[in-house]
């Protein structure tokens, strides 16, 4: 298969604005300037934008409280993302949602949810809108592997299948349910086999291949598009960080995630072969690396300056306050 | 002008509302049903009983979607659907299930419009039924409605009779917040004059379904009739009741609730919850902390009992507030110039 250097230029770019923003929210948590809890997603690029190359703003997807990747492969914009994770005005949500719970409408970000499970069925909802309205748009939700136990994500595989909805199921197994390995709390030890049972076609890939992830998520939105109903994809990638900042990590084994950046790194992956084959220059690469160093510097300084919601902003936005 | 009982009023607004907007669909377990069964018979249901008769006939199963029984999905997918641009009225056949699928209406639609910043609008409404007096039992009898009304972002709608059922559902369905629509499963065949034509009725403004002087009782949903019925006795011995109806628990007419009671000084409240922290609580609650100085006797509570909602009809009929617990609670709030508050439970 060939791929639109344009279009490989702009995977990157999403794949490394990711790695830049985790990398520095990584650093920010841990000199204190960030509240609340912060879940990073490195390790897992690829599945977040090998989805997300496929979808249209008129597209909609659910997230996860691991959600900032997938704000950013979806197009949001930085600087309202840092400002929403800071909690300031003028963040996505002018702060009232903070990092496990932005969304973006106007994007199809239909919000990153806190609750394990809790975006499955709303996503089907979306898929149903489109359905309804015929407009070809389609709607995917991202679940993690520990959210794959769920009896949301069960139930909402079942109303896709049965309505034909234009829905796919994208799996994040990146090996950990908080504290708890996947080679424990998944009964069967297969995502995918478990929503092939649906009766959709489910196929599983390598999480940390921009490429695999890519192919079978084209075949998968088609597949929507054309009203044929669901698809499921399982991506495996183990996260490099720990549940949230701060975790301890003491279920893993020392040197697990060395070998994880030495081995499998998803970017590194990407350049190798689009450089190799499909003739995008290393340098250009070393540009856009360049390129949102500086933006992310500047919303990050942007964020930590921009004043905090105002008093009355506590009674806004909900139809009756006591 | 026509008599139409509470389950056609609500169909008829379902038509109504879908012919006006194309973007409303109904969603829920077997509101057409026959889907896979051996009959053929295009519509075996039209839901439990018989509320979206018809519906799919008109409009089609694209508009009129039948559901598997998956309360998570249906009321996760209405939320999403109304995220995204259509007006879902999804249905949650008996609020009992509301513990199968309570995330998705505490945590994600009662929640998108606040924690997105007030960017998001989520017009959907839950249509459900509730309550006693059916004889069926702890787990399809219960009222429950008082759990919602504390949480923010949700509104809380209680019809007492079949003209505000449509006018209400009317305002539901063209909210832009998420609704529950509590429809009282022993009131379904009550009627009165409805008009053809669609109307609204806003939420937060109770009606006065009793004018009177001497004493003011609160009812929520059936209870409302009840309490009409022991004013109209009670009118004949010269006792003036003032009987309102909030119509919508969240938001509360306050105000209504409030001139009412500095104008008799004395309130009953009936409500079929449970008694700890229910409807009735906050309303005996905000007449002590607003108009204390205007009551002339405790405020008085007539609940169910603080226990499941038996099956057996007698204990049934017991858990219910009757017509005489409300008249009993009536007569000794007239008869107390002060004192202690009272609840006059079921088995008092």
């Amino acid at each position: 298969m060939s791929y639109d250097p344009i279009m490989l230029l702009d995977a990157y770019r999403r794949m490394r604005a990711i790695r830049e923003f985790e990398e520095r929210m990584r650093r920010e948590v841990q000199a204190g300037t960030v509240p609340g809890f912060v879940h990073l997603y490195c390790g897992e690029e690829a599945i977040a934008v090998g989805a997300c190359m496929h979808l249209k703003d008129t597209d909609y997807i659910g997230s996860t409280h691991r959600g900032h990747g997938h704000c950013i492969a979806k197009g949001c914009d930085l600087e309202g993302l840092l400002l929403e994770i800071y909690c300031k005005q003028g963040g996505l949500c002018n702060g009232k949602g903070g990092s496990m719970h932005m969304a973006d409408l106007n994007k199809g970000m239909l919000g990153a949810n806190a609750i394990v499970g809790g975006a499955p069925p709303i996503a089907i909802g979306a898929a149903l809108t489109a359905q309804v309205l015929g407009n070809r748009s389609v709607a995917l939700a991202f679940i993690g592997d520990g959210a794959s136990n769920q009896g949301t994500v069960f139930e909402s595989m079942n109303m896709a299948s049965v309505h034909r909805l234009p829905m796919i199921f994208m799996y994040e197994n990146n090996g950990y349910a908080e504290f708890s390995g996947a080679a424990w709390h998944l009964g069967g030890g297969d995502i995918a086999r478990r929503a092939g049972g649906f009766g959709m076609p489910s196929v599983k890939v390598d999480g940390t291949d921009f490429f695999a992830v890519y192919d079978a998520m084209g075949a998968a939105v088609e597949r929507a598009r054309n009203g044929e109903g669901p698809s499921s994809i399982e991506a495996v990638a183990k996260r490099w960080y720990g549940h949230y900042e701060g975790d301890m990590e003491l279920y893993r084994k020392k040197g697990e995630v060395d070998e994880l950046r030495a081995t499998s790194d998803p970017l590194v992956k990407f350049e190798s072969r689009a450089t190799a084959e499909f003739g995008i220059d290393a340098e250009e690469l070393r540009e856009i690396d360049e390129e949102l160093r500086e933006i992310i510097d500047e919303a990050v300084d942007v964020a930590k300056a921009a004043p905090k919601p105002p008093r009355e902003a506590l009674y806004t936005d909900v139809y009756a306050s006591y | 002008m026509a008599q139409k009982n509470i389950r056609d009023a609500i169909n008829e607004t379902l038509k109504l509302e879908m012919r006006r907007d194309p973007t409303v669909v109904v969603i829920g377990e077997d509101v057409v049903g026959g889907l896979g069964g051996t009959s053929g018979v295009e519509e075996a249901a039209g839901g439990t009983f018989g509320v979206t008769a018809g519906l799919a006939a008109e409009f089609g199963r694209r508009r009129v979607i039948d559901t598997p029984i998956t309360e998570s999905a249906i009321i996760g997918m209405a939320g999403g659907a109304a995220l995204t641009g259509l007006r879902p009225v999804a249905e949650l056949m008996f609020i009992d299930f509301i513990g199968v699928c309570f995330d998705q209406i505490l945590n994600q639609i009662a929640k998108f419009r606040y924690m997105f910043g007030g960017k998001a609008k989520v017009p959907v409404v839950i249509r459900t039924m509730i309550g006693a007096g059916m004889g069926t039992g702890p787990q399809h009898s219960q009222a429950l409605y008082n759990m919602l009304a504390s949480v923010p972002g949700i509104k809380v709608v209680l019809p007492s009779n079949a003209y505000d059922a449509k006018g209400l559902l009317t305002t539901a369905i063209r909210d832009d917040d998420p609704v529950i629509f509590c429809e009282h499963k022993a009131m379904y065949l009550d009627a009165c004059e409805v008009p053809d034509e669609s109307y609204t009725i806003p939420f937060g403004q109770a009606a006065i379904t009793r004018k009177g002087s001497d004493v003011t009782v609160v009812g929520i949903s059936r209870m409302v009739t009840f309490a009409n019925k022991v004013a109209d006795r009670l009118a004949k011995e010269g006792v003036s009741v003032e009987v309102i109806d909030p119509r919508t628990i969240s938001p509360l007419d306050t105000a209504t609730i409030l001139a009412s009671v500095r104008k008799t000084g004395r309130l009953v409240v009936v409500d079929e919850c449970n008694p700890i922290c229910s409807v009735a609580s906050e309303i005996t609650s905000l007449a002590a902390c607003e108009a204390l100085s205007a009551l002339k006797a405790a405020p008085v509570k007539v609940t169910a009992p603080h226990t499941p909602v038996p099956a057996t009809p007698d204990l049934e009929q017991a858990y219910v507030p009757s017509l005489e617990q409300i008249e009993r609670a009536i007569r000794s709030t007239l008869a107390s110039g002060s004192g202690a508050g009272r609840v006059a439970a079921a088995a008092g």
